[in-house]
């Protein structure tokens, strides 16, 4: 029998902790954030990342996320800290472990961390939500609306019945931009469609149903509403959903059809409305090592690619 | 089929199915984009298949089968699979409402587009969402409705070995391994579609049906006897078999799929890749169709499971890997392969489990291999039976010492929890049989708690109602009634709880015997059952295999709609005990097994008389390998794995 004292699964200590910023695009979209942590601890495995894991019966990868966004929305700034037993050169794990997720959750940089936590340096979002079908218009009055009030207090449909939350005191600023979009999909837009080639690229041997249905006649164009809103995080969470519940309080707003929502950038918030890269401190760190410092390991690996 | 569409895209219905994605549970099963799924482009392909697993994405996705044959067709240039599961009533109903048809998740295609609609029957519970499927898909429900414009709906899996009760809404049925069979069927399809068709939809049917290996109810005819029974099934045309075998693919080593197996987004009830290491079994179980259906034993060689875990693992990142088959601890070489691969991915992470144990053939060895590298999760066996009497009655033979011995070596490696799995409602039961269920549990605790020297470890007893399946000894036994079944739960609940001190560390998951019986309805009906069936789903029965939803009530009211005007019913399917002359539903479909053996061991069961495995004893003639050309493939081989790098091991990362 072991003892209590010998724990199994003993696991080297990390040496090393790094931080990344992911999007998910596009139909991916609707992973919830369990799906999403399953889905990394699996791809760091099969890019071969050196994981720090937990000890005991149960051993975990050493990964720890940073807020999520919610099921059904789209994000360009997700972060994640993973931590390795062996050095690694953020640049060459940014490859590997992008190559091993599947298309549409895609890792856009990563940084060795730098001190403090990740968490400290992001309070507030700036939110991309299009509304087809909903003229710019339109929107504009809503969002006037909104920002001209004191509180907007919403319902929210929750596991233990609806809840009510203020909207207001979370909205830092917002603006409305008016696009062109292709109705005959709700998630067409720049960012989403290098993932929705996704659907028929897995194998590689072909990847022309998305342009086909682009090239669609039926699909049909018109200009929406897009709303930019940069919503600071407070507790619960202000989500996307909510803000357009607030539209539907104070001016009647419902769009026709499901509108769709892209995290476009986590951050501090300076003075203003601007986010401040959470980033930002850890590559102060980095310009300023000196040349050479890095593990000559990693640069013949990154060599060999 | 595609005849009609020959030259023309199917388009994807996924910009449709999005706009209602954000209303429904768990959008994420819909979309698709599992790692190692395949597409592929439709104009450049023949002969198209649409796989099904008649049930919620979460079970369908991990099944064994569909991955294989998945990636077979997906290999042959000419030819594409996709995929498509049960969807849940809440998109149902928003795709009825916006004109969206039953799809698939790889291309979002429509089902209704495909050449060969292919389904999996694991359960009979499945066959009201393959009404859904082919109604969302807009193909006719029966079978001889449809035209050249809709794909062939072929049903496998092991249900399939009794699809009488389908009968109407399928076109064809394949018998056992599918392997081959796909090929096979793929050829024929594609021959006849360069040909132009010739005589269209019957004349497709005809010459799969002409192999001798795929069955065409509509081809058949049932007679009955004034009191109900069948009379004969007999074909209604030339070139049609009188009898239909089942399908077996011999060395496994030939076919190490799946190779690269799918990872899906959502959340699955087998997070784990899996390799099955062997297939049949011949410990005799005379409740398991299974067992009966898929011999001989198959093994897989060491080498084969090798290369197949470590090309598995680097294709999914899984950290779990299960040693799948009927009974994993058989394997003739089950201690080199489990020391094998525990040493190749010695501080890895990594986990291998045996998900099908039996109590005799485990050892502390083995449990220590299994742990080595990964989690140590509850272990698992199956005594099926609570007295010894009861246990020679099914075949299973495992000693009470047995399980105590090797209860007890687990507990001291570390284990703290042990599940033990029992039937209730078995032939011959009797209620003390049922309540030793609770004497053999409390023994195990004790004997838990001085082995391991804690009093905080668990045994929990899980028990599942008895079904009688065709093509199995008890094919003849009457189906315990659900009454009796939930009175004997409630005693032995009693029993368990009587003794505060070690009822406390006994848990006990069981449900009621009523889906028991529908599933016995299923199980052994006839055609007229597919009636039954139909006016289930007509009456809103959805998803029957989730307790949710399964309606018994629906289920009593359909048999009495449709069942009684034919002079039949839910009692004469279930509860009747069959005799040895009656021709029973599936006779016709031959799974190799002789019915004068099978008969003998039903009368052996009743006289409580044991029957050894034919890979350590003499064959006892079940008639299978001479039926159909096969034998025995089992080690051991004497060989061992080598060392390796594991995986990740050439990442640039590493």
């Amino acid at each position: 029998m072991l003892s209590r004292q010998e724990q199994p699964n003993p696991s080297a200590a990390a040496v090393q902790k790094l931080r990344l910023r992911y999007a998910k695009r596009g139909r991916l979209r609707f992973t919830s954030h369990r799906d999403i942590a399953r889905a990394f601890e699996r791809s760091l495995r099969r890019a071969g990342v050196p994981m720090a894991y937990s000890q005991g019966f149960s051993p975990h990868p050493k990964v720890s996320w940073v807020g999520a966004a919610p099921t059904g929305v789209a994000s360009e700034a997700e972060y994640v800290e993973v931590q390795v037993v062996r050095r690694v050169d953020p640049d060459t794990l940014r490859h590997a472990l992008d190559a091993a997720l599947p298309a549409g959750l895609d890792v856009l940089e990563a940084v060795e961390a730098g001190p403090g936590t990740l968490a400290e340096r992001i309070d507030a979002s700036r939110w991309r939500i299009e509304l087809p079908l909903v003229p710019a218009g339109r929107l504009r009055a809503a969002v006037r609306a909104l920002l001209a009030a004191e509180t907007v207090p919403v319902q929210r449909l929750a596991k233990d019945g609806r809840k009510t939350l203020d909207v207001r005191p979370a909205i830092v600023a917002a603006e409305v931009l008016e696009e062109e979009l292709d109705t005959s999909s709700t998630s067409v837009t720049l960012l989403t469609r290098s993932a929705m080639s996704s659907e028929a690229s897995t194998t590689g041997e072909v990847d022309n149903l998305p342009q086909r249905r682009k090239d669609d006649s039926s699909a049909t164009s018109s200009r929406c509403g897009i709303l930019m809103v940069v919503v600071r995080q407070l507790t619960p969470a202000v989500r996307p959903d909510d803000v357009l519940s607030a539209l539907g309080v104070v001016a009647d707003l419902e769009p026709p059809v499901p509108a769709m929502a892209i995290r476009m950038e986590q951050g501090r918030l300076d003075d203003g409305s601007r986010l401040i890269d959470p980033f930002a401190l850890d590559r102060r760190l980095i310009d300023r090592a000196p040349v050479g410092e890095s593990d000559g390991a990693d640069g013949a690996e990154v060599a060999r690619r | 089929m595609v005849v009609t569409l020959v030259g023309v895209s199917v388009e994807s219905v996924f910009p449709a199915l999005e706009t209602l994605l954000p209303r429904v549970s768990k959008p994420v099963q819909y979309v698709g984009g599992e790692l190692n799924a395949t597409v592929k482009d439709w104009d450049s392909t023949t002969v198209r298949w649409c796989l099904m697993y008649p049930d919620a994405y979460e079970v369908g996705l991990p099944n064994q089968g569909i991955m294989i044959l998945y990636e077979i067709l997906n290999e042959l240039p000419d030819v594409l699979a996709e995929r498509t599961y049960t969807v849940w009533p809440d998109l149902e109903a928003l795709m009825r409402e916006h004109h969206v048809p039953q799809f698939t998740v790889d291309a979002h295609r429509p089902v209704g587009a495909f050449d060969v609609l292919g389904v999996s029957f694991a359960t009979e519970l499945g066959y009201t969402n393959l009404l859904t499927a082919l109604d969302l898909a807009g193909i006719p429900l029966r079978a001889r409705d449809r035209t050249t414009d809709h794909p062939i709906v072929l049903a496998g899996g092991h249900a399939a070995f009794n699809p009488e009760p389908i009968a109407d809404f399928v076109d064809a049925a394949v018998l056992g391994d599918g392997e081959q069979a796909v090929l096979e069927i793929t050829d024929i399809i594609r021959e006849w579609k360069e040909q132009g068709c010739p005589g269209g939809r019957d004349e497709v049917l005809t010459r799969l049906a002409e192999t001798g290996g795929v069955y065409i109810p509509r081809f058949y005819d049932v007679e009955y006897l004034p009191d109900g029974r069948i009379q004969r099934v007999v074909p209604n045309r030339d070139r049609v078999p009188y009898r239909v075998f089942k399908r077996t693919t011999m060395d496994l080593d030939e076919w190490p799929y799946p190779k690269q197996p799918l990872v899906p987004l959502a959340e699955s009830v087998h997070e784990r890749m899996s390799v099955e290491i062997f297939r049949g079994c011949t410990r005799g179980c005379r409740f398991c169709q299974a067992g009966m259906i898929t011999r001989p034993v198959r093994e897989r060689s060491i080498e084969g499971i090798g290369a197949m875990v470590r090309r598995g693992l680097e294709a999914t990142g899984f950290e779990e890997v299960g040693l799948l088959s009927l009974s994993s601890a058989d394997h003739s070489e089950i201690a080199e392969i489990t020391k094998g691969l525990a040493d190749r991915y010695q501080g890895t992470n990594t986990g291998l489990s045996l998900p099908s144990t039996r109590v005799d053939a485990f050892n502390i060895d083995l449990a220590n291999e299994l742990s080595r590298n990964g989690r140590r999760s509850g272990l698992t066996f199956a005594p099926e039976g609570g007295s010894e009497r009861i246990r020679r009655v099914i075949n299973k033979m495992v000693s009470e010492s047995d399980l105590i011995r090797t209860v007890s070596a687990a507990y001291a490696a570390g284990w703290r929890q042990v599940k033990l799995y029992f039937m209730c409602g078995l032939p011959t039961e009797t209620d003390e049989d049922v309540l030793q269920i609770a004497r053999m549990a409390k023994e195990v605790i004790r004997a838990g708690r001085e082995a391991s020297g804690r009093k905080d470890i668990r045994c929990t007893i899980s028990i599942g109602g008895f079904v009688p399946k065709p093509h199995t000894p008890f094919q003849w036994a009457a189906q315990c009634h659900p009454d009796t079944v939930d009175d004997r739960l409630r005693q032995l609940r009693e029993a368990v709880n009587a003794d505060r001190g070690l009822g406390r560390n006994i848990g006990m998951r069981y449900h009621d015997g009523k889906p028991s019986l529908i599933e016995g309805l299923l199980s052994r009906g006839d055609r007229r059952v597919g009636r039954v069936v139909e006016r289930v789903w007509r009456d809103g029965g959805r998803l029957d295999g989730w307790s949710e939803h399964f309606s018994y009530d629906r289920w009593v009211r359909a048999c009495e709609t449709e069942l009684e005007p034919l002079g039949v019913s839910l009692a004469w399917f279930t509860t009747r005990e069959r005799t040895e002359t009656e021709v029973l539903a599936w006779d016709h479909l031959d799974s190799g097994l002789d019915k004068e053996w099978l008969w003998a061991d039903w009368q052996d069961a009743l006289g409580e008389q044991e029957q050894d495995d034919c890979r350590w004893t003499p064959c006892f003639d079940c008639g299978v390998c001479p039926a159909m050309g096969t034998d025995i493939q089992i080690g051991p081989t004497g060989r061992t794995l080598l060392p390796l790098t594991p995986v990740g091991g050439d990442s640039p990362v590493r």
